[in-house]
């Protein structure tokens, strides 16, 4: 297993992101932050893999 | 630098018309001589329709403005008569570069698709592209054409009545009045017909002021686009840097909605800006600057009784996307051969319906791109900004980010999927040429596919024969076989055939596909064809 996908994947990149944007509308900062952690778990579930979420991690660590 | 736009190309002479004891009657009156309007001028004259264009000016547009010019516009503009002329003036552009802050985070190119005759973009100041259409007018008019342009001619007054549209015009020689069968209104965003029936936009997305400067420089820069999202010369904001022909280079500095829009135009307060950003040392000359406003927004129908707008009067988008006047000649484009037929009675008034509904659902696309990429320009809060930041981090070095930068979607025609002009799709691929879509272009006979359909509706075959006549339609349909050759194989496969080994196809006069078959059949083509026209 492992193996980040690095390439892109999303379907329809506008759409997903104008409604990432949209799901924050009219929350607090703090909400907004609560609602991240929930989706980053969620996704996280879905992704399984303990070697990819591992790179992902570190990948999101790189400035 | 030239400057045609200070030169008078359609002066005011008075007209008959304004002696006249009678009302002068006109089947097509056009307010607005822009890109949009003698569009539309053309596109009726050389379909055999009077046309009379009328506007408050008698000079092309002030300034560079709308500058890219898309394939689609393109192709219209070739059918009209103009295309090739704008392809030789503009400057043909594919490199992109896009920086974050003070780096560079990536770079695109659009790789333009083999055989087409025009590229996705030129870019041409919109006074030459007006200057072209003006030309194109007088060239027209030696050969006998009833087309005419009146500048100094200020519409006043709209009276939209059941069965013609009666305007008001002021002139240095006082009022007249004319009448029309059908009025188009190309009269720009703050469009006097729309004020005039007191019509209005229909959801005011945003504002925001974008300073535009057109600058000749000693400098060289290469043929490439520019965009800067968050600069050190143009802090929270972003920047574009685009190339013109002339040596002129384009520069849009976005400024946000809250500023004075007459202090940032002096001179002293433009020169600084244009310093931070091309550098102390380089010498360059401001040739136009001006200050554009823009809102998002459209209005809720393009067709109000025997008015139809088109272009800025009808809808309005952000910058980003060169979707403003690309999509106005776009409009004219739908419109101009459903007006020909209902002025010849060979279709019902509700042929005009689909001009709204084709060309309103075209608007809402635009204005939904543009206000995604206004959104990731321009983020509005703070968790907003803190994803796009991370979108432009992450696409330095990771590919899967790029596709999520968005510094504007470039302008693309839409296909009217749901028209009810269109026949039930015969066949299963290619999905981008399905009813509905705007034809793909194919090399044919030294030539291009698009050059020959002229301006009425028209069947494509491929590998194969229409033997019969079809004269005897109830209008008349050109015919174009093309046979699968070495030079055209997979470019037909791919645009036309799909999986099948023939094909026939329908265009409507503005070469959208209004059927296609895997075979021919006379009593389906008929149909369509009926059902194209709204009969």
């Amino acid at each position: 297993m492992g193996q980040i996908n690095l390439k892109p994947n999303i379907k329809n990149n506008d759409e997903f992101y104008s409604k990432l944007i949209a799901a924050h509308e009219g929350l607090s900062e703090e909400e907004s932050i609560e609602f991240n952690s929930r989706l980053i778990l969620i996704l996280s579930n879905q992704v399984g893999d303990p070697e990819i979420l591992a790179e992902a991690l570190e990948i999101a660590k790189r400035r | 630098m030239y400057q045609i736009f200070n030169t008078p190309l359609y002066k005011y002479q008075k007209s008959t018309d304004q002696d006249s004891k009678n009302l002068r009657h006109y089947r097509v009156l056009i307010i607005g001589a822009g890109p949009v309007g003698l569009s539309a001028a053309i596109d009726l004259a050389i379909q055999g329709v009077e046309v009379l264009v009328l506007d408050e000016s008698d000079k092309v547009s002030n300034g560079s403005r709308a500058i890219c010019v898309s394939k689609r516009a393109l192709e219209i503009s070739e059918r009209l008569g103009v295309g090739k002329k704008m392809l030789d003036k503009g400057v043909i552009w594919n490199l992109g570069k896009v920086f974050f802050d003070n780096k560079k985070v990536y770079e695109f190119n659009l790789l333009p698709e083999d055989g087409h005759q025009y590229p996705a973009f030129i870019n041409l100041q919109q006074y030459y592209v007006e200057e072209y259409l003006v030309s194109r007018i007088r060239e027209l008019q030696e050969k006998g054409y009833s087309i005419e342009i009146r500048g100094g001619n200020k519409v006043e007054e709209v009276i939209n009545e059941p069965e013609k549209v009666t305007l008001n015009i002021n002139t240095m020689d006082g009022n007249y009045s004319l009448s029309c069968d059908w009025l188009i209104a190309c009269d720009g965003p703050k469009s006097t017909v729309r004020s005039s029936l007191g019509l209005d936009f229909d959801g005011q997305i945003f504002e925001d002021n974008f300073l535009i400067a057109d600058v000749t420089m000693d400098a060289e820069f290469p043929t490439e686009r520019r965009f800067w999202f968050d600069p050190p010369f143009n802090k929270g904001q972003s920047a574009l840097l685009h190339k013109q022909p002339d040596g002129v280079w384009r520069i849009d500095l976005q400024l946000g909605w809250d500023i004075d829009k007459e202090t940032e135009k002096r001179e002293e307060n433009v020169i600084p800006r244009l310093k931070a950003m091309l550098g102390e040392d380089v010498n360059f000359k401001l040739e136009w600057v001006s200050i554009y406003t823009f809102q998002c927004m459209k209005m809720e129908k393009f067709k109000h009784g025997r008015i139809l707008f088109a272009g800025d009067s009808a809808h309005q988008v952000s910058p980003f996307g060169a979707r403003g006047a690309n999509s106005g000649v776009q409009d004219v484009d739908n419109l101009c051969w459903k007006l020909k037929l209902v002025l010849e009675e060979k279709a019902p008034l509700s042929l005009l319906d689909s001009y709204n509904f084709e060309r309103v659902f075209a608007a809402e696309e635009n204005i939904t791109n543009s206000s995604r990429s206004t959104d990731f320009i321009t983020p509005k809060s703070k968790i907003s900004m803190a994803f796009r930041n991370a979108v432009l981090e992450l696409s330095e070095r990771y590919d899967f980010a790029r596709p999520l930068v968005n510094s504007g979607r470039l302008s693309t025609p839409s296909t009217y999927d749901n028209s009810s002009l269109n026949s039930l799709d015969g066949m299963k691929n290619p999905t981008r040429s399905r009813v509905g879509a705007p034809c793909p272009d194919l090399p044919f006979h030294d030539d291009y596919l698009l050059n020959k359909t002229g301006n009425q509706f028209c069947v494509l075959t491929f590998n194969c024969k229409i033997t019969e006549t079809l004269e005897d339609l109830f209008l008349p349909v050109k015919t174009i076989e093309i046979t699968e050759g070495d030079e055209n194989k997979d470019l037909m496969r791919d645009r036309f055939l799909g999986q099948y080994k023939e094909a026939v196809y329908l265009l409507r006069p503005d070469q959208h596909i209004a059927g296609r078959w895997p075979s021919y059949d006379k009593e389906i083509l008929l149909e369509a064809l009926k059902k194209a026209t709204g009969n």
